[in-house]
């Protein structure tokens, strides 16, 4: 204890007072050991994030060898692009791309304006009370496992199950059909069992952009004359503008990535030429069939892709809203 | 400014409204009546709006397969111990990080942001995990879920917002900054560390993916990746078995699916209510970051 305070006295003797900066006190040292609380609160962050967050990407590094698990990384030989080559070559990667950005765009094109409208027209009931109420009643499947939801997609769509009772009533079918063994349909399931679950909790983000809106405007608007949908479309959906626009980057950002709870409970044997999606095509090969190193390029290239792809996002939501996300 | 009378609009709209809050509602009750429906009567296919013969027998199956049971304590200690350690563990890094004098600030930042930037992803984080000998053990629910870069960023944003006199008058008074924070901040911070204790509670009571890979051990599997197995891959022979060896007959698949599915929702279902304010608010206090 002694020696220590003695080593950091003899620090502050040769500390120029030049370089110390103002409203400092002391070394570096003697500066950190005044907040050693405060650091000893950061410090194991730190190094859970160089454990759980660092060391995983080092790891990616076995996507250029033949890594065997039983065998430290060292002892494993070095291939190159080995593996880049082969799953650039395998059908059934590109297949997974396709099914990535497949069920990514229906999502993109036809699931991003629904919340949008829905908060336009949630916004358009007049009751405080019933608005609250329809609020709560359509957010509360996001709250509901993926276990639970996709179970029940699977009863409906079965052979005998509700919606085969229902299309045969209203006629748009002739005949019974388990839609979940089959590859034509899962895309559009994927899509609309998600736009079920997640349309009322996306509309939030929304909803708090319309209620920031000054009232002053439809007000002026009314007096001008416009009707519900000029205002609708010239004041609620101008004013809300920037957050649409940066929520549509995020979501051009993530196309190769996929809700995989939802999928990795709705793919099954019979579905899977439609629905291994690009994670699901990294989980079979890398947990199932054990091909580490394969999977790990896959993760790999993919990695880098979206790193680009978020960049990019980021610069496009600066241009347009003048705010960047990073 | 706006007129009140109904407009064919406004019907439609409200309408509409119904149908969504209808098609949200109609899965949870559809659930339900057909957890209640006897077997006899659940041969005859599912029911739509009430139970043809209503009984508790598929709730009886459940609630007496060990199994279940045993997912559920593993999921209700996964919930607890790893939201609590949660929330202190990232709650500690983020009143550090809102310093600004913190010496180290701009590296530590740094570290944090490159995290969100690029990852290692499912293979690497696997191989980690084995490395650590957190594979088939229940810590890999805890320890890998300690933090995240968004909840350590709403707590910087809330603990700013605290006024600085009330830290500063406890110091005068010669208080930590340990005692300061359990003291002073937490106590002033209760509605950021309910939102995010139930953002991470939710998140552990739905989970059913890291059960999937990570864990063997039949003990350890939590509610949901049981659930997972039950409904996706079918394995329910030794439940079926039991309720054959309980009420001589084979006891519909389905029913005891469905009764599975009201056993692992009904926690969600019961606190839903009450804390639904808080989790629109955690989400708009994580969006406005984002």
């Amino acid at each position: 204890m002694r020696g220590q305070i003695n080593k950091i006295s003899k620090a502050q003797v040769q500390q120029s007072p030049a370089v110390v900066k103002p409203r400092s006190s002391g070394t570096l040292g003697h500066r950190i050991r005044n907040q050693w609380q405060l650091q000893s609160m950061v410090i194991p962050g730190i190094v859970w994030m160089l454990i759980f967050s660092y060391v995983p990407m080092f790891f990616l590094g076995i996507a250029f060898f033949d890594y065997n698990i039983a065998k430290p990384i060292y002892e494993s030989s070095f291939v190159g692009l080995k593996h880049f080559r082969e799953f650039l070559g395998d059908p059934r990667f590109w297949r997974s791309i396709r099914n990535t950005l497949g069920m990514s765009s229906i999502k993109l094109f036809l699931g991003f304006p629904i919340p949008i409208i829905f908060a336009l027209l949630l916004n358009e009931i007049r009751s405080t009370k019933l608005k609250r109420q329809v609020q709560t009643i359509t957010y509360l499947p996001h709250f509901i496992a993926w276990t639970i939801f996709g179970g029940i997609v699977m009863n409906w769509l079965a052979s005998d199950g509700i919606i085969n009772d229902l299309l045969l009533f209203i006629g748009l079918s002739d005949r019974r059909m388990n839609y979940m063994s089959s590859a034509d349909h899962f895309w559009w399931i994927i899509f609309v069992s998600d736009t079920v679950k997640e349309t009322g909790w996306s509309a939030i983000i929304y909803l708090a952009a319309i209620s920031g809106i000054d009232p002053g405007l439809y007000e002026a608007a009314a007096l001008d004359g416009a009707n519900r949908w000029q205002r609708m479309f010239h004041i609620t959906l101008q004013s809300i503008r920037p957050t649409i626009s940066m929520l549509l980057i995020l979501a051009i950002s993530g196309i190769f990535s996929s809700n995989f709870d939802q999928i990795f409970m709705l793919k099954n044997n019979m579905n899977l030429k439609a629905a291994e999606s690009l994670d699901l095509f990294i989980y079979n090969m890398g947990l199932v069939m054990s091909r580490h190193s394969f999977s790990t390029a896959v993760l790999f290239a993919r990695s880098i892709v979206a790193l680009l792809l978020l960049l990019f996002a980021n610069k496009a939501t600066d241009k347009i809203s003048g705010e960047g996300i990073l | 400014m706006i007129r009140k009378r109904l407009s064919l609009f406004n019907i439609f709209n409200g309408l509409f409204m119904l149908f969504w809050c209808f098609i949200t509602i109609y899965p949870m009750w559809f659930i339900l009546i057909n957890a209640f429906n006897s077997s006899a009567a659940a041969n005859l296919g599912t029911v739509k709006l009430w139970p043809k013969e209503f009984s508790v027998e598929s709730f009886q199956v459940v609630l007496g397969d060990p199994d279940i049971l045993n997912g559920f304590l593993v999921t209700t200690l996964r919930t607890v111990i790893a939201t609590s350690i949660h929330v202190i563990f990232t709650a500690l890094v983020a009143y550090g990080m809102s310093k600004r004098y913190l010496i180290g600030r701009k590296i530590y930042m740094r570290i944090a942001l490159i995290t969100m930037l690029f990852n290692g992803g499912l293979i690497p984080n696997f191989l980690l995990m084995t490395k650590l000998g957190l594979y088939n053990n229940f810590l890999v629910f805890v320890i890998p879920a300690m933090y995240t870069f968004f909840d350590m960023i709403i707590f910087i944003n809330f603990f700013r917002t605290i006024p600085a006199s009330l830290e500063e008058s406890a110091k005068v008074d010669g208080a930590s900054d340990y005692t300061i924070f359990f003291r002073i901040v937490l106590p002033n911070s209760k509605a950021v560390l309910a939102t995010i204790s139930l953002f991470a509670a939710v998140y552990h009571w739905n989970d059913y993916y890291q059960g999937v890979i990570y864990i063997r051990n039949q003990n350890l599997l939590p509610l949901q990746t049981l659930l997972y197995k039950i409904i996706a891959e079918n394995s329910m022979n030794l439940m079926q078995q039991q309720a054959m060896d309980r009420f001589g007959a084979r006891l519909p698949g389905n029913s005891i699916k469905f009764a599975s599915m009201v056993v692992a929702t009904v926690p969600i279902l019961v606190v839903y209510p009450f804390v639904q304010k808080y989790l629109v608010k955690g989400f708009m206090l994580g969006a406005v970051k984002a």
